[in-house]
């Protein structure tokens, strides 16, 4: 069971299609899905990992299945600027008071927006083919451009 | 507040207007609508309302029907007693998400004035709309005159907020010979009507903070059937409580509605089977063809057109005396039999009698359909009784210029 870049939540727990199939009188009443279990009064200030989601919540859910290309994150240069942050489509960067911790790979679909918005040189996300290694990718990182002088 | 609209016991009002007043005792809380012909009036009635301090709901104005319909979707889901009013092309428009609310299980009310769809372009009433809708999942209530669609109306808030149904409704007229013909309509008070509406009672209502929900979730084929499935169950499941709410309507007004009306079926030889402001004419040709040349002719007519009263209209045609059943489709069927034919006959042909079953295309486009021509249909009927086999092509198209058009004989060996 996989639990994350953050060690601690529920994210990507699970295959997509794996909940159990119930039969037709006991699906909910106009596919209405519920987010949380019970109750889940100011869920707006408790953090993704500390609420109580759902099984039809994808959050709990891989769904990254047809991904093909894949961010690589590299710590090391990374500046913390959050702009990965903002852009990402999938809310798949993770990133805690305001440091960022990396790629939520269960739900990123491998749209390069984040490799895109990066400002760093050399840029501190690059897009890598879905099978390549992430220690080799970090290993054979590309080296600072130098600007061109006209 | 809402100001009270003073009304006497005695109005002269007719569909649209009738079909907007109740509209406006239900107290909705939101109306998204788009204008069209013939069913203009109801929203524009409606706007005039809020304009007037009548009504404590929001009007929004969108730029199209299936805006209005995607609107009445929202404010549904959000949690609100939700209603708009279409006809023909924007019915048209608004189909895509007549199936999103029917699946979505929102009890939004439509009252539809039915018209012709186009090409040719073409403003007067026919069922074209109204058999449009029939596969949506909505219950579709079909109203007669100005007082049925302010009657209806009103149940139609009851029946689909009802909470073992939670389905969208339809509620039907004809336009023009129905919504806007004035007639002598005996309203009800304000606090009366909406006494019998009752109060909204959200559910899953997506402006609960504490319950977060997802509304029109993706399922394919592990999930989907089954909420078809689930879905269907509830609209067949829904004829008890629309007959309960009926029961409930006449024991407060008097007046009674039944998902089939029938006239005259008691010892009939020949029925027809027909739906809106069509009746009153058959029953009027009915009730002279059997002073006049003693022909035995009964009136039957699904008022639910959805759910299909399948059981009330095999109990309504299981009579030893019934021979022939004749139905009439007020809509072009389209390279098939009409509708209403292959509907009752599947449900005639499980009775004792199974009659001879007849099919006639009639009325499109507005065009007159008269208590002379009501009669002879019926005396053609008379005649397959006699000779005891259908003695003329088994869908024919009535009142139509030029040569007779019909389809299909019997087979007889």
């Amino acid at each position: 069971m996989s639990t994350g870049v953050l060690g601690t939540d529920k994210r990507g727990i699970r295959e997509l299609g794996a909940e159990e199939k119930v039969g037709w009188d006991e699906v909910s009443e106009g596919v209405v899905l519920n987010s949380f279990e019970g109750v889940a009064e100011d869920i707006a200030h408790k953090k993704a990992e500390e609420r109580d989601y759902s099984d039809f919540n994808s959050y709990t859910a891989t769904v990254a299945s047809w991904r093909i290309i894949k961010p690589v994150y590299n710590r090391d240069i990374c500046i913390d600027c959050q702009n990965c942050w903002v852009w990402c489509p999938d809310t798949s960067i993770i990133s805690r008071d305001k440091q960022m911790l990396g790629i939520d790979y269960d739900h990123c679909k491998g749209c390069g927006v984040c490799v895109e918005v990066c400002p760093t040189n050399p840029k501190s996300l690059l897009m890598y083919s879905e099978a390549a290694d992430n220690e080799e990718a970090l290993a054979g990182w590309p080296q600072k451009e130098k600007k061109e002088k006209n | 507040m809402a100001k009270e609209f003073e009304l006497n016991e005695v109005e002269v009002w007719d569909g649209n207007y009738a079909a907007s007043q109740a509209l406006r005792q239900a107290q909705i809380d939101v109306v998204a609508a788009y204008p069209i012909t013939p069913s203009t009036p109801i929203v524009e009635n409606y706007g005039a309302y809020i304009a007037n301090g009548y009504v404590d709901g929001e009007f929004v104005m969108v730029e199209s029907e299936h805006g209005a319909m995607s609107g009445c979707v929202g404010a549904s889901a959000a949690g609100g007693r939700v209603a708009t009013a279409t006809s023909s092309q924007g019915f048209a428009l608004m189909t895509e998400v007549l199936y999103q609310a029917s699946g979505m299980r929102l009890p939004i009310v439509l009252t539809v004035v039915n018209r012709a769809l186009a090409s040719p372009l073409n403003v007067r009433g026919d069922h074209s709309d109204m058999y449009l809708g029939r596969d949506s999942g909505w219950i579709q209530i079909d109203a007669y005159d100005a007082q049925e669609a302010y009657d209806l109306a009103l149940c139609a808030f009851r029946i689909g907020e009802h909470l073992d149904v939670r389905l969208p409704v339809m509620m039907h007229q004809d336009g023009f010979t129905t919504s806007h013909k004035a007639q002598n309509v005996y309203p009800l008070k304000d606090e009366v009507a909406y006494k019998f509406v009752g109060d909204y009672v959200p559910v899953n209502d997506m402006l609960d903070f504490s319950r977060p929900v997802t509304h029109g979730a993706q399922t394919e084929e592990d999930w989907h059937y089954e909420h078809k499935a689930k879905q269907h169950k509830a609209l067949m499941d829904s004829r008890s409580v629309i007959d309960e709410v009926f029961a409930d309507f006449k024991a407060l007004t008097g007046r009674e509605y039944k998902r089939v009306e029938s006239y005259m079926m008691e010892d009939a030889e020949v029925a027809l089977v027909l739906l809106g402001s069509s009746v009153e004419t058959a029953v009027l040709a009915a009730k002279q063809l059997r002073e006049e040349e003693g022909i035995k002719v009964g009136i039957v007519s699904p008022r639910c057109f959805r759910p299909f009263p399948y059981d009330l209209i095999r109990e309504t045609l299981d009579t030893s005396s019934l021979k022939v059943v004749s139905c009439l489709d007020k809509s072009a069927p389209g390279g098939a039999m009409g509708a209403l034919f292959n509907e009752v006959s599947a449900a005639a042909y499980t009775t004792q009698a199974r009659p001879m079953m007849t099919n006639y295309i009639y009325g499109l486009g507005g065009r007159d359909f008269a208590v002379d021509e009501a009669k002879r249909i019926m005396r053609e009927q008379k005649a397959h009784a006699d000779a005891g086999h259908i003695t003329t092509p088994i869908q024919q198209f009535s009142g139509l210029r030029g040569p007779k058009l019909g389809f299909f004989e019997t087979r007889r060996s």
